[in-house]
């Protein structure tokens, strides 16, 4: 059994590298719908000390969401304003997965001192959540296109989920859904500004943006 | 004295069906392709060739473009003494000599592109360039790598890494990524098509095949012949770490000779299917490759 939790774990930090490499947008969101599958599932094989239905509206709620309808709204928000198919990177490719590897360490570093939250969470969860999170960040930091920021930001929340799973005989239900509620209004709501940026401004160039500010005469 | 006698007998197979496996990675192309394809023996009937002829010099070399293929291919040879086999090692084994397996492909690469500037030819020199710049990512994923299975293995040889529990083991995981990585490095190292495509002749793509392009008759044989070592080399590294342990030596030694078969089929496949990348996106291929020993390393050394 631990060995597929691992084997679960080595993959969700393999959608990371996957993430920090890719060039195209597509894969990209491909990258992070992956993530989404993987963190629904996830509570199933590392079976929290839950009731089993519960466990169950969890991982389908969250599959459903973070799975599907996520990188669904992505696609349509690509399609929608026309988004070029390429990353547009401030940071490359190589460096940035360099730097996935300094991130790995690091959240290894950190995730194993720390104390265990739950007794049963397997070892490698803290580290892989934190190292998720961070390349979350990282890649809102490293790229220019909203939609990529936005793909990013869900990556940081997948970190977040995963971090909470390793704390989740604590966690209520109601926490967990209301978390998965917030995302998808973030993700809904950075649609529609992705679109309407788009609109006005003929491109969601994030780095133009500081220009909107007021500057004196 | 009786391992010893297996070692080499698994040597003297090796030697023997080295230029094989590049006929199985070109006939499985060609059945994907719908082609017959060349002879299963092509390898042999080209060394049998080259061996046969006489070396032509170009007046601006020196020795060193005499000396680089033949110590290229005596670099090959003795990595390749180096690799065990399964319960049998390798004919020369000894703590730490997987540092020595990499490095004598580093010395081979050394000589092959001091041959090439020895030329002074400027297309020479772009290959070298070109090797140089690769390789010096694809040696860290392959060191990574070798350190990972090591930390696994707890030991530095090379006999006592590849006769481990391997994938199925206690760190599956870390086994699997490195050998993912070392797969990657074979197909790097060994001028093959996600990184260089052995076939072309197209002066911007080519990487290798510059380097080697002053060379004939016997020389060249050289150079064949190295490649198709260095290409069993890194090819029975790999199935090493893949293969199930059986202890004994003959089981061992079929089990390993079924692994190249699978690893030229699985070559022959992604020469198929994959596009050659552009030069530009290699580096990337090869740091992901890093990334992913490093990610090996680090699985085997938590815990």
């Amino acid at each position: 059994m631990t060995m597929w939790v691992e084997g679960f774990l080595v993959i969700l930090i393999l959608t990371n590298l996957w993430l920090l490499g890719s060039s195209r947008l597509l894969s990209c969101i491909a990258a992070v719908s992956v993530q989404g599958v993987l963190l629904g599932i996830l509570p199933l094989v590392i079976r929290i000390d839950a009731p089993l239905g519960r466990l169950l509206l969890q991982a389908g709620v969250s599959l459903a969401l973070k799975g599907i309808i996520f990188p669904l709204l992505m696609l349509r928000a690509v399609r929608s304003v026309d988004a070029r198919r390429e990353m547009e990177p401030l940071v490359g490719y190589s460096t940035s997965l360099l730097i996935g590897v300094l991130l790995l360490a690091v959240s290894l570093y950190t995730g194993l001192r720390l104390p265990a939250p739950a007794e049963a969470a397997p070892r490698l969860l803290v580290p892989a959540a934190l190292f998720t999170a961070l390349t979350g960040l990282f890649v809102i930091v490293g790229r220019r296109s909203a939609i990529v920021q936005a793909m990013a930001y869900l990556a940081m929340e997948n970190g977040i989920a995963a971090f909470g799973m390793a704390l989740a005989e604590q966690e209520p239900l109601l926490v967990e859904m209301g978390t998965l509620l917030d995302a998808f209004v973030a993700v809904f709501v950075m649609g529609i500004t992705i679109f309407h940026i788009n609109r006005e401004f003929d491109h969601i160039d994030s780095r133009k943006l500081s220009s909107l500010k007021d500057t004196p005469q | 004295m009786n391992q010893v006698l297996v070692s080499a007998l698994q040597l003297g197979i090796s030697l023997f069906l080295a230029p094989l496996v590049p006929g199985v990675i070109n006939r499985v192309k060609a059945i994907m392709a719908g082609r017959r394809g060349q002879p299963l023996f092509q390898a042999y009937f080209d060394l049998a060739k080259l061996f046969s002829k006489g070396s032509v010099y170009s007046r601006t070399t020196t020795w060193v473009f005499r000396l680089g293929p033949s110590l290229g291919c005596a670099a090959a040879l003795t990595a390749l003494a180096l690799l065990p086999w399964g319960a049998a090692g390798g004919l020369l084994s000894f703590e730490g000599d997987l540092i020595l397996f990499a490095g004598l492909f580093g010395l081979m690469r050394f000589l092959t592109i001091l041959a090439a500037l020895d030329t002074g030819s400027a297309f020479e020199g772009m290959g070298a360039s070109r090797e140089a710049w690769f390789s010096a990512l694809a040696e860290p994923a392959l060191l990574l790598g070798l350190a990972s299975l090591a930390c696994t293995a707890q030991s530095l040889s090379l006999a006592q890494i590849l006769s481990g529990p391997g994938i199925g083991g206690g760190r599956g995981a870390a086994v699997l990524l490195a050998a993912g990585a070392v797969f990657i490095v074979f197909l790097s190292e060994n001028a093959r098509i996600p990184v260089d495509d052995p076939n072309t002749h197209l002066e911007l793509t080519m990487i290798h095949e510059v380097m080697v392009l002053d060379h004939s008759g016997v020389d060249f044989g050289y150079i064949q012949y190295g490649s198709f070592l260095k290409l069993w080399a890194l090819g029975g590294l790999l199935v090493g770490i893949l293969r199930p342990k059986t202890g004994l030596w003959a089981a061992d030694l079929a089990a390993g000779l079924g692994g190249m078969l699978c690893v030229g089929i699985a070559t022959g496949l992604v020469e198929s299917l994959i596009a050659r990348l552009r030069l530009a996106r290699v580096p990337q291929l090869l740091v992901a490759a890093v990334a992913m020993s490093a990610l090996a390393l680090a699985l085997s050394l938590v815990r």
